[in-house]
């Protein structure tokens, strides 16, 4: 194919790209979307392999073959674990963006043509990959826990962080300003893959919604330089399509906790929160299955707050028990979605989703919340952080300022928890002591499978 | 291709992304996020431009490494898109 055919095949790819997407904005047009991308990527890779320069196959389609046999496994993994998948991904793209990048400095170089923009592009392709892809592999890591949730902080860590930053990008300059200087692309690629790892490493669970939607942004970020490097509009647009994903999604996130983005790359949630742990002993009031069971044939209406502590029991089928078997006793029931519950934007309602809860059903924050004075009992499933009144009026606690759902305003809490260790954020949740809540202790999935035995048996025998 | 063009695709792409992403539902953005990463697997196109032409070894096997890992990704990134889309469902339709 000659070089303006395959401008036009990019050309629709682009297009189809930008459909895809655009198709996402509503359930009912979503799948289009991805049969969008599907339809663009094919178009992509079928244009490239039909260049007139690519003059050998067998490696492209040996790569390719493995790439599908690693990439089918990876889609079966149980919906908790879609924020490490997606989190490995998003390694994987940088490590493409970092390899390619390294590939054509050395080739431009032995060719004679490598300008000083071209080794600027390639200066950013590489650092953004590489710095996403240990990034990644640390937030992976963290996400299944094989690293410390928590954050791991030094003293002096952002004085070593902006030392690694400065030294970037001082090589990044010199590289520009004499190409030539290949001593210094090595450094270029050690220093972008420990950065990678600083830069994760201090942040703490509670953050990684706003973690992986950064990462995702990253990644499209370096398959723009890419873009740059190659000359290839296609890359530059699919890239920007993605680093706006991630930037809007890291921006929702950030503004759900109330955050700025420097809070979160440069402070760590988890100390400040230690320090506020209080000494006044308080109790907390617990209820049996039976007695949560009769207030919630007594209601009317129910709203449901679903937290990492349900996605952690998988405790989302029995959930979805309770509310058929309240649904069927005439009870309104519909579940509050905070933005940032779970790990990922939007994991809970995946979660509610698997277990076939109709997302009619699902409610955001904002439109919840105003109605939250009507409601008679608010479940709170696992979830802490995002319930907690304090984050309204406690000045000093860390969390102020931070949008919650309002569960307290319901008129019977019943907050699900496995004991009283405070949250994510590590801080105690006064709503947990308040006059209108009781706790019910245990697994949510055991307790919600009891709660769910209790509603049928007494609706079913009478 | 001048830069400036180059730059010029960039930002109008970044718009037009801001544009549609802003758009998303805020029920889709687990789904939306695992359809971008197959999207940012297009750097794909760039390994197969490093691997195919036969400079050298070295560029080869690092060009088939980065579609390898693109291919994860493309292949993963869908299939698990769609997996997620398929689950959810309006109350109708639920049973």
């Amino acid at each position: 194919m000659n070089s303006q055919t395959i401008d036009l095949v990019y050309l629709v790819s682009a297009a189809l790209f930008i459909f895809s997407l655009k198709w996402m904005s509503d359930p009912k047009t979503a799948r289009n979307g991805v049969f969008a991308g599907v339809a663009a990527m094919t178009l992509a890779v079928v244009g490239t392999l039909l260049r007139p320069d690519i003059a050998s196959y067998t490696w492209i389609f040996i790569a390719i073959v493995l790439g599908t046999i690693v990439g089918v496994p990876l889609s079966w993994v149980p919906l908790t674990a879609v924020p490490q998948r997606t989190a490995l991904s998003h390694a994987f793209g940088g490590l493409a963006a970092g390899l390619v990048g390294i590939g054509k400095y050395y080739l431009f170089l032995h060719g004679g043509e490598l300008t000083a923009f071209r080794t600027g592009a390639i200066v950013f392709e590489v650092a953004l990959g590489l710095m996403t892809c240990t990034g990644s592999l640390v937030a992976a890591g963290k996400l299944q826990e094989v690293l410390p949730t928590r954050p791991v902080t030094y003293p002096g860590q952002n004085f070593v962080n902006f030392s690694l930053i400065g030294a970037g990008v001082l090589i990044g300059v010199l590289l520009v300003v004499n190409p030539a200087w290949t001593f210094l692309f090595p450094a270029l690629i050690v220093l972008s893959l420990v950065f990678g790892v600083m830069l994760v490493m201090p942040i703490g669970g509670a953050d990684m919604p706003t973690v992986i939607s950064l990462l995702n942004s990253y990644a499209g970020l370096a398959a723009v330089a890419m873009g740059f490097v190659l000359e290839n509009k296609l890359l530059i647009v699919a890239g920007a399509l993605d680093g706006s994903s991630g930037l809007i999604l890291s921006i929702i996130m950030c503004r759900a906790m109330n955050r700025s983005f420097a809070n979160v790359l440069f402070g760590a949630f988890g100390q400040v929160a230690a320090a506020t742990a209080q000494g006044e002993q308080r109790t907390a009031k617990s209820a049996t299955i039976e007695d949560a069971a009769q207030i919630l044939e007594n209601a009317d209406r129910v709203v449901i707050v679903p937290g990492y502590g349900m996605a952690v029991a998988q405790a989302q089928h029995r959930v979805r028990d309770v509310f058929e078997q309240l649904t069927k006793k005439g009870v309104d029931v519909k579940f509050a979605i905070h933005p940032v519950a779970g790990r990922m934007p939007g994991h809970m309602n995946v979660l509610l989703a698997e277990a076939e809860i109709p997302y009619d059903q699902l409610v955001e924050m904002d439109d919840i919340n105003p109605e939250m004075g009507q409601v008679d009992v608010c479940i709170i499933l696992g979830a802490n952080d995002v319930v907690n009144p304090a984050a309204r009026h406690d000045k000093s606690s860390p969390i102020f300022g931070m949008p919650i759902i309002d569960a307290d305003k319901a008129r019977t809490v019943l907050a699900n928890k496995r004991s009283m260790n405070p949250g994510f954020a590590g801080i105690e949740n006064e709503l947990y002591f308040a006059p209108n809540t009781l706790m019910l202790f245990g697994d949510s999935k055991v307790v919600m499978g009891e709660l769910a035995k209790q509603l049928s048996g007494e609706g079913g025998m009478h | 291709m001048d830069f400036i063009t180059s730059l010029f695709v960039f930002m109008l792409s970044t718009f037009i992304g801001m544009d549609v992403i802003r758009r998303v539902s805020r029920l889709l953005h687990t789904p939306l996020m695992s359809l971008t990463n197959a999207i940012s697997a297009i750097a794909i196109v760039g390994a197969i431009i490093l691997a195919g032409p036969q400079h050298d070894r070295t560029s080869t096997v690092l060009g088939a490494i980065a579609v390898f890992a693109s291919t994860t990704n493309i292949i993963s990134g869908f299939l698990i898109t769609d997996r997620m889309l398929k689950m959810f469902k309006r109350k109708e339709a639920a049973k």
